[in-house]
């Protein structure tokens, strides 16, 4: 049993998580992740790890309401505790002095590579972030970033916090105005890792990206996680889940995860039913 | 003597009409009455040549002398001196090649049921109030961390800790048993089983620590540093694919994912359950062992109207358990057999539609001994399918090799050891099981477990380590 620390609600239906998790805060490097179960019934879902501090023993990790176990784990409070937590898995991102690197990241993204941006950072990279969100009100970890970037651009999908554009647009307004680009990193949607990809492929850029497939265990024994890079079959919870994004078959990782669409719905359906019910009863009860 | 009766007492079991559709499991096991029946044909022999059949010695004669006067007790007494996990090796050793096919009976009519007497025995004993507690030597103040908690380091575990030392498991799965519990069937070996049997190693006073992946958090040098040995029992959990086109098209499963899901996650019970699994209405299976066997079963289970299996040999070759290949064909798992997968064919959605096949003919003898099968040219033909599993195999999991200086592998990735003890190629640690064999069996891994916990006690006894001879 893993015990909550702390929450804090970040944007809707956006949740970050302290976990009193010391082994692995100790552990953890930039670009893992973790692994955790709500409850016996649960599913195992992976979630990147987005910051620690190993003194205190805390692991952070943030993540979206998208699905049943999602919304399940976005109902509990600091002082529960979660059933199962397994971690550091994957490989961590290699970090080195390249240069010039830019930071890409599109919604929930944005927490996953803070802890990368930080640390290309540190290792003495100027570091340019560009972060996108569909419009102002789902802007993320803002002020973190900004603190560990030497230029922070924020657009917004409907330009509602003054700066309309994708995250592409961004990242070729700054190819454009001759940033001379060493490493590139992109986390987020599918769609966008593979838009980056594309774009900075042409410019030559090395650039990677972090990818989410579905997992179950996480430990490279059931293969879900399976990849095409390069036309080479790779399982992402142990050769990943960091790779070149010029080599990754994204439209391949896009139509996997749409795998189980139908039996997620139905869970999330049944959930939602069972909490309205929930609801009505407390309700009745104050009549 | 009196006229031994050459049939076995019969195990009663589900019929395969109902079964086919329930995930509960197949044989009931015997009565009390049907057990001493069947441990009265027993010729208790001398020199007992199915003893030498079993991997870990279990004194056959003596406990099916036992039950066959009716003393469970004293039956069970002897059967937990050698196997800690009968009512698990009741159910899954492959007897028909080891203890049953070494069994003198079987030269003339069919051998005594060991397996089924092993089966009745343990759970026998699990209906009464209190169990066979096993002798623990007096603390001796030297630890030992196991990592890796299927038959192999749970052999090792209990052994050690009936000696005294202060045994800990380190297991990355949020369950312990392994492939016990996450690889085979809940209708062939009920989890409830391995949870009792893994409880009783408990009760002794192992410590198990549950979600711990060695080699992510600690690491097998860090392990040497706070305990005195360490044993590898990380089995071969790294499942391979055929390298086919359209692979890794959606409804195309590893037999690690299909079974994990359906067994370790309960996906048989979605939604109470949250992970989901596919309900394919033609599910194929590829391959002809216990895993291919189990999967096709379980398809069954799930609902498929049909469950193929296809495999590359004839059935003569087929490595699966001779009681599970019976259960498949009963159940009505149909078997294409001499037919080997050539590549996928996927709608524009990138879900699988159909298998391409082809048909094969047996040549000479490869370098297992077994013919080897060869493609007819001309002899494609296709399967509609939305559903494949493939379960052709299993190699070790790199995760601890990889992260520990000093371990030597082979080719294959397996742990490099001295077969007479268990010792790798670095000091103070030993390893056994699959991850030593490759995919093998259950009765294997315990016995190499055996092996690695005699010489363990006597590495901790006298600290003298041996270098592995090459
Ligand atoms: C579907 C299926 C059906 C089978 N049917 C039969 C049968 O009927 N009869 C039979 O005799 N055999 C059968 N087998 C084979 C048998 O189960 C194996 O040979 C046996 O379980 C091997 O035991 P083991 O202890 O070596 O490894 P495993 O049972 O594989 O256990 C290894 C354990 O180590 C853990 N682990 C791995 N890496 C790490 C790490 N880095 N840190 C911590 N823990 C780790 C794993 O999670 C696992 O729990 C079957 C196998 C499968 C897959
Ligand atoms: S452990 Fe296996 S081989 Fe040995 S007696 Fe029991 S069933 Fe037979
Ligand atoms: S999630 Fe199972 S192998 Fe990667």
């Amino acid at each position: 049993m893993v015990k909550i620390l702390n929450k804090q609600v970040l944007a809707t239906g956006i949740k970050r998580f302290e976990l009193d998790a010391p082994e692995i805060a100790w552990r953890a490097q930039p670009g893992q992740f973790v692994v955790l179960r709500v409850n016996e019934e649960g599913e195992r879902i992976p979630l990147t790890v987005a910051d620690t501090r190993p003194e205190e023993g805390v692991l952070v990790i943030v993540f979206q309401e998208v699905g049943k176990s999602t919304a399940l784990l976005g109902t509990l409070e600091p002082g529960d505790a979660i059933m199962d937590l397994i971690g550091p898995l994957g490989k961590p991102t290699e970090i080195e002095r390249f240069g010039t690197v830019v930071c890409v990241a599109g919604g929930v993204g944005t927490p996953e590579i803070y802890p990368v941006t930080r640390a290309l950072r540190q290792a003495g990279n100027k570091v340019i972030s560009i972060i996108g969100f569909r419009n102002k009100d789902l802007i993320l970890m803002e002020e973190e970033m900004r603190r560990v970037s030497d230029e922070l651009i924020v657009a917004t999908d409907d330009g509602s916090n003054g700066n309309k554009g994708l995250v592409t647009d961004m990242l070729q307004q700054v190819i454009y105005r001759g940033e001379k680009i060493d490493r590139c990193f992109a986390v987020g949607p599918v769609i966008m890792m593979k838009m980056v990809s594309l774009l900075t492929k042409k410019y030559s850029i090395p650039t990677i990206v972090s990818l989410n497939p579905i997992m179950l265990d996480a430990t490279g024994m059931c293969g879900v996680c399976r990849v095409e890079v390069g036309g080479e079959t790779k399982f992402a919870c142990v050769d990943g889940p960091e790779f070149d994004g010029h080599k990754v078959n994204f439209d391949l990782l896009m139509a996997r995860l749409k795998t189980y669409v139908k039996e997620e719905r139905q869970a999330m359906e049944i959930f939602l039913k069972s909490r309205n019910e929930n609801c009505r009863c407390a309700n009745r009860k104050e009549k | 003597m009196a006229k031994v009766n050459p049939r076995r007492t019969p195990m009663k079991e589900q019929l395969p009409q109902e079964r086919r559709r329930n995930f509960d499991e197949v044989p009931y096991g015997y009565t009390p009455e049907e057990a001493i029946s069947e441990a009265q044909r027993c010729l208790q022999c001398k020199k007992p040549s199915c003893v030498n059949g079993c991997p870990v010695q279990v004194d056959i004669p003596g406990f099916i002398a036992q039950i066959a006067q009716g003393a469970f007790w004293e039956a069970m007494k002897i059967m937990k001196r050698t196997n800690v996990l009968p009512a698990i090796c009741g159910r899954v050793c492959p007897q028909e090649i080891q203890c049953e096919g070494a069994c003198i009976l079987g030269k003339k009519m069919e051998p005594v049921a060991i397996g089924n007497l092993e089966r009745f025995i343990a759970d026998w004993e699990a209906m009464q109030s209190e169990c066979v507690m096993c002798e623990i030597q007096p603390a001796t103040g030297k630890k030992v961390a196991v990592i890796g908690a299927g038959p192999a380091g749970l052999t090792v575990a209990g052994d050690l800790r009936k000696l005294g030392h202060d045994v800990t498991i380190f297991e990355a799965l949020h369950k312990p048993g392994g492939v016990l519990m996450y690889g085979i069937p809940e209708f062939r070996l009920p989890k409830a089983v391995v949870e009792r049997e893994v409880n009783f190693l408990l009760s002794m006073g192992v410590r198990l620590n549950l979600n711990y992946v060695v080699g992510k958090l600690k690491t097998v040098d860090d392990l040497l540093e706070e305990f005195d040995a360490v044993f590898i029992g990380t089995g071969a959990g790294l499942p391979l694919f055929m390298n086919i086109p359209g692979e890794n098209s959606l409804g195309i499963y590893s037999a690690n994912e299909y079974l994990t899901r359906s067994n370790l996650m309960k996906a048989y019970l979605f939604p109470r359950y949250d992970t989901p699994i596919v309900r394919g209405r033609h599910v194929a299976v590829i391959g002809g062992g216990n895993v291919a066997m189990d999967a096709a079963r379980t398809a069954l289970r799930l609902g498929t109207e049909r469950s193929i299996l296809i495999y590359r040999r004839s059935r003569d070759e087929m490595p699966a358990r001779a009681a599970e290949i019976h259960h498949a064909e009963e159940e009505g798992v149909e078997f294409q057999l001499l037919t080997n997968p050539v590549r996928y064919i996927v709608k524009d959605d990138g879900w699988v539609q159909e298998v391409e096949c082809i048909r094969m003919e047996l040549g000479e003898p490869d370098a297992s001994g077994r013919r080897r099968p060869v493609p007819i040219p001309g002899s494609e033909f296709r399967i509609p399918v939305d559903t494949v599993v493939v379960a052709i195999g299993n190699s070790p999991n790199p995760l601890i090799p990889q992260t520990t200086p000093g371990l030597e592998t082979t080719r294959w990735g397996t742990i490099v050891i001295d077969p007479m003890t268990g010792r790798t190629t670095k000091k103070g640690v030993f390893a056994g099981g699959d991850i030593v064999t490759g995919a093998a069996t259950v009765i294997l891994a315990m016995g190499a477990g055996r092996v690695a916990a005699q010489s363990i006690e006597e590495y901790l006894r006298t600290g003298k380590w041996d270098e592995i001879k090459k």
